[in-house]
């Protein structure tokens, strides 16, 4: 083919741009999908029950990961700073994922369970009164807006299309039994979507026990995040085997 | 085109390319140096693919030659080279992590008296414990352990809650606490409430002396408040029950500082009175989520913040 002829014809010449452009990024993640060793065979990584995931809109909503990214990466200083670095695994439910790659804030990938959910309602309403250098806006109005949760159940089935183990069935309520226990299995079905979200919110997480707020929601995402792998169960060297 | 610039652009090479008659495009070669550096660029390419991870074939990718040797509970093992067994080589061969390791080795092995006392222990502890106390326990206390009136006490003043020794400290901060008051709307009409916060005001010169005074005082040191079990008949406090210094004009819940006239200071004591402290003092456990020589570190760290004892 002439070089003319391409310079000349631009439908061409777009077609022609795009394949090239495209060959890098293909290299780089379509062989992501049929590696074996991708997802790291981990034990404990779950679904988000659904106050967990309607906490998760809420921090998409808010444009959180604008400023938090959701993955330490293994250096020293991230793992001194941060703990262990994050895993595939670990994100194979999440879509979309919550990488980023940019840091205003922390990263927020190890951060359940590391303050506590009074510590979390404070910070979110007015992050200053903790931390008095913080540049974080304030959110109050997740504290004055109840959870609005009427599409729990199509958000989860929306989920479990793109491969979430969410349970409709009963066969696929057995699996969860078998993989996450009873009780954990009963919090992500999809049948018992509301009643779940109910019985997690009894845990009252926004410190208002008579009321289900966007906080409830958020505070209880933020409590599960990097805390399903136990890593005390694994050898270190365990890990690197899949990289 | 002026004559003078084609004149002067005739000698440089055309691609040999014509536009609408006579519009041409100059070809100007990239300088040779530069041309060759790009060529071994690639090749160097091509040598990374062999020592390093790099292409996928079939369900696994070509894992390269090069090896890195790591630790795994004191063992020595080694493995092919990825970012995963770099980390753990990082973590626990290199440099910096052999120095971090000899010093914490130091400091797990001497008490507090040798620590206080070795300059280049001190200055360790300064660093390293500046970085724990930024990720564990600035959120509450503040990067300067100054704290937050109404929820996080000062580590910073010479006022403590649960003692300021070092063993004090490290024993707060391994096991953690639990601070309460009970509450005292049950037990104090208004009238007597009005009193006993006179009165705690008082012991810090905040309120002067009056007939309410003297009753809120009776109260205070008498069965009918009994405040004097844990705050003492003195009201300074007692640290084994984390009983707060009353006469010392530090105040960690109540914001008396924060309000100007004596009826305000009055209401935000009396609502601590009323309400007591529950729920809202508790400090972490941090046994298991430290180590012990972290949490010595932690410790000789907050001390040195600037109130120790």
């Amino acid at each position: 083919m002439r070089h003319e002829n391409i310079e000349v014809n631009s439908g061409l010449m777009i077609l022609l741009i795009l394949t090239v452009i495209s060959i890098g990024g293909l290299v780089e993640v379509v062989p992501l999908f049929y590696l074996n060793d991708t997802i790291e065979k981990v034990d404990g990584v779950r679904p988000y029950t659904p106050l967990e995931l309607r906490g998760r809109d809420i921090y998409v909503r808010e444009g959180c990961y604008l400023c938090h990214s959701q993955q330490i990466r293994p250096f020293r200083d991230e793992w001194l700073r941060y703990g262990h670095y994050s895993l595939a695994a670990e994100s194979q439910y999440d879509h979309p994922f919550q990488w980023g790659s940019k840091r205003t804030g922390p990263d927020l990938a190890r951060v359940g369970k590391k303050y506590s959910n009074e510590w979390h309602v404070q910070h979110l309403v007015a992050p200053r009164s903790v931390v008095p250098q913080s540049i974080m806006p304030n959110y109050p109005w997740l504290l004055e807006r109840d959870l609005d949760f009427s599409d729990i159940t199509e958000r989860l089935k929306a989920l479990r299309k793109t491969g979430v183990p969410y349970s409709l069935t009963e066969e696929e309520y057995k699996a969860n039994v078998a993989a996450y226990g009873k009780e954990m299995a009963d919090w992500l079905d999809i049948n018992q979507a509301q009643d779940s979200l109910f019985a997690q919110a009894r845990n009252d997480y926004d410190g208002l026990p008579n009321r289900i707020t966007e906080m409830e929601a958020l505070v209880a995402y933020l409590q599960v995040l990097g805390t399903m792998v136990d890593f005390s169960q694994y050898d270190e060297g365990y890990f690197v085997e899949f990289r | 085109m002026s004559e003078s610039t084609t004149k002067q652009q005739a000698a440089v090479q055309t691609t040999g390319h014509a536009w609408d008659g006579d519009l041409q495009e100059f070809n100007n070669p990239l300088p040779r140096w530069w041309l060759w550096s790009f060529y071994v660029t690639a090749v160097i390419a091509v040598i990374y693919w062999f020592i390093y991870p790099s292409w996928p074939v079939g369900r696994g990718w070509l894992e390269g030659f090069a090896t890195i040797t790591y630790q795994v509970d004191g063992k020595a093992e080694e493995s092919r080279w990825n970012t995963r067994a770099k980390l753990l080589h990082d973590l626990t061969e290199s440099h910096a992590a052999q120095r971090q390791r000899e010093f914490m080795g130091k400091v797990a092995e001497a008490d507090f008296s040798t620590i206080s006392n070795d300059p280049d222990m001190l200055a360790f502890i300064r660093s390293v414990g500046k970085g724990l106390f930024g990720d564990n326990c600035a959120a509450c206390h503040g990067r300067g352990g100054q704290g937050v009136v109404g929820l996080y006490p000062n580590l910073a003043d010479d006022d403590w809650l649960w003692g300021g020794s070092l063993e004090n400290i490290q024993n707060v901060i391994t096991n953690g606490r639990q601070g309460f008051m009970p509450a005292f709307k049950e037990t104090f009409d208004p009238q007597q409430l009005d009193d006993v916060a006179e009165y705690v005001l008082s012991l810090s010169g905040e309120a002067p002396d009056s007939i309410a005074v003297e009753r809120g005082k009776a109260l205070f040191q008498g069965f009918g408040g009994g405040c004097y079990y844990c705050h003492g008949m003195d009201g300074k406090g007692l640290p084994s029950q984390g009983a707060a210094n009353l006469t010392d004009k530090i105040w960690t819940i109540a914001d008396v500082d924060g309000q100007k006239t004596l009826e305000e200071k009055k209401a935000v004591v009396k609502k601590l009175i009323f309400n007591g402290v529950q729920n809202m003092r508790k400090m972490p456990t941090w046994k298991g989520r430290l180590s012990p020589t972290e949490i010595k570190v932690l410790a000789v760290y907050v001390h040195q913040l600037g109130g120790g004892q």
